[in-house]
């Protein structure tokens, strides 16, 4: 199987989904036993962040590393020929000539899909504004197959801010393609907007609820997200629902022994720091599981893994 | 009274039920040579709409994928091919999959507004309309897509 652009999870298939799941896990396990692999000898990855980024941009470096290739890009837009006025077209049209695949971020929704139809190379969009960002879906999926050994059959409770969440809007598609039952847990005016819901409802079973409290003893992965002040017209309002949705010691004591935290990360305040060292806690080694998908990304792009 | 006749013509197409006022929207968007002759009538009394836009272009026989692209702004209009000053065909306008140019995104920060890019929208559903922009995946439904008629 073979794709040339990633950038949106709407073009990918399960099939699609489970491929890119499996390379990522044959090169985890070489990449274990062999440290850094040869797959992408002689090869150039341009990382364009016209949007800053820590783990996303560091972690397509890494991987890229890791598959023995190089890394050229800009962090910033702010140093380059774009702050002179270049469009974007021309930005595409001249790194092109100086890598064979690109990985872009972008603050503008569609940016990627645009490089994509411009280039010659393969592009890989790693975030267009609030639209998509589908390594961090595939590398979630992933994690949660790594933590249980399988996607099928678990409880999944997405929490927080699903209403702007993109990550959470991509996630919950993606998921809707295996036999899995969702939780969407958000306070009252961040709901999972209803053309997700009715997208998706026919494929998986959803249960919908303000009181995370009220569901916790039954999932076995606690997606947390971010739940941003400015969203609420009325400071007073978040106070009042913002401990509601934090994970600590004390929402868990009713958890399953199994259950696993993850979360996109960064957080401010939604995962107590008392989390991080019980048997609950994945958000690190989901972390983690960013190299290995965007090695398989990568690798499936460039045409030099299978 | 009186039916006010637009002069007839020997070949060509002649588009009928433009809802009223949209004719030279429609004109537009058929983006025809610019020395064709074209006749074009406006707030023509209809018994189906109550006034209606007519245009004829004379001499040439516009192609389905041409005259759908009127079919997001005149759903309604009706398609005759005359030969010989005889309708040798009539067909109904039909949305087509996909639409390029013609509107804008409802997105404001849709990079189709920032870029040298024509926008273009698969469409989602046809009846109700429904489009969703190639670029920026948003969905744009019948009375947003009209607010955006470029």
């Amino acid at each position: 199987m073979r794709f040339q652009d990633v950038i949106s999870i709407d073009d990918f298939r399960k099939e699609d989904i489970d491929y890119v799941l499996k390379v990522a896990e044959r090169l985890e396990e070489e990449l274990k036993r062999e440290g850094t692999l040869k797959y992408a000898k002689g090869k150039i990855l341009a990382t364009l962040f016209f949007e800053p980024s820590t783990r996303t941009r560091l972690s397509f470096e890494s991987a890229m590393h890791r598959l023995g290739g190089a890394v050229i890009g800009f962090a910033e837009a702010s140093s380059t020929s774009v702050k002179k006025g270049e469009s974007l077209i021309d930005t595409i049209r001249t790194v092109e000539n100086y890598a064979d695949v690109i990985v872009i971020r972008h603050p503008r929704e569609g940016a990627a899909r645009l490089a994509a139809e411009v280039a010659e190379v393969p592009v890989i969009n790693a975030g267009d504004g609030a639209n998509q960002h589908p390594t961090q879906t595939l590398l979630d999926l992933y994690t949660i197959k790594r933590e249980f050994g399988k996607i099928d059959g678990l409880n999944i409770a997405l929490l927080g801010d699903l209403k702007y969440g993109r990550t959470v809007h991509s996630l919950a598609k993606a998921l809707s393609y295996y036999n899995v039952r969702l939780y969407f847990v958000a306070p009252k005016g961040l709901e999972m907007p209803r053309h997700i819901v009715e997208e998706i409802s026919n494929k998986v079973e959803i249960v919908e609820t303000s009181d995370l409290g009220a569901v916790i003893s039954e999932v076995d992965v606690l997606y947390a997200t971010r739940i941003q002040k400015e969203r609420f017209p009325d400071p007073e309002e978040y106070n009042k629902i913002k401990g509601s949705y934090r994970v600590d010691l004390k929402v868990l004591e009713m958890a399953k022994d199994t259950l696993k935290v993850m979360h996109p990360l960064p957080r401010v305040d939604e995962i107590s720091y008392e989390v991080d060292n019980t048997k609950h806690s994945a958000y690190f080694r989901q972390v983690w599981s960013g190299v290995p998908v965007r090695m398989a990304l990568l690798g499936i792009v460039l045409g030099v893994v299978e | 009274m009186k039916e006010l006749k637009v002069s007839a013509i020997n070949k060509g197409t002649v588009i009928d039920h433009i809802p009223a006022g949209r004719g030279l929207k429609v004109l537009e968007i058929l983006n025809l040579p610019e020395d064709s002759t074209i006749l074009v009538a406006i707030n023509v009394r209809s018994e189906k709409l109550g006034k209606k836009d007519i245009i004829k272009v004379e001499g040439k026989i516009l192609s389905e994928e041409e005259v759908n692209k009127i079919a997001l702004i005149a759903p309604s209009a009706t398609v005759n091919i005359i030969d010989n000053w005889e309708v040798v065909e009539k067909r109904n306008v039909e949305v087509p999959d996909e639409i390029v140019g013609i509107i804008n995104c409802a997105n404001p920060n849709c990079i189709t507004h920032y870029e040298e890019v024509k926008p273009k929208f698969k469409v989602i559903s046809k009846r109700p309309l429904k489009l969703k922009c190639y670029y920026c995946e948003r969905t744009m439904e019948e009375d947003t897509v009209l607010k955006n008629l470029l």
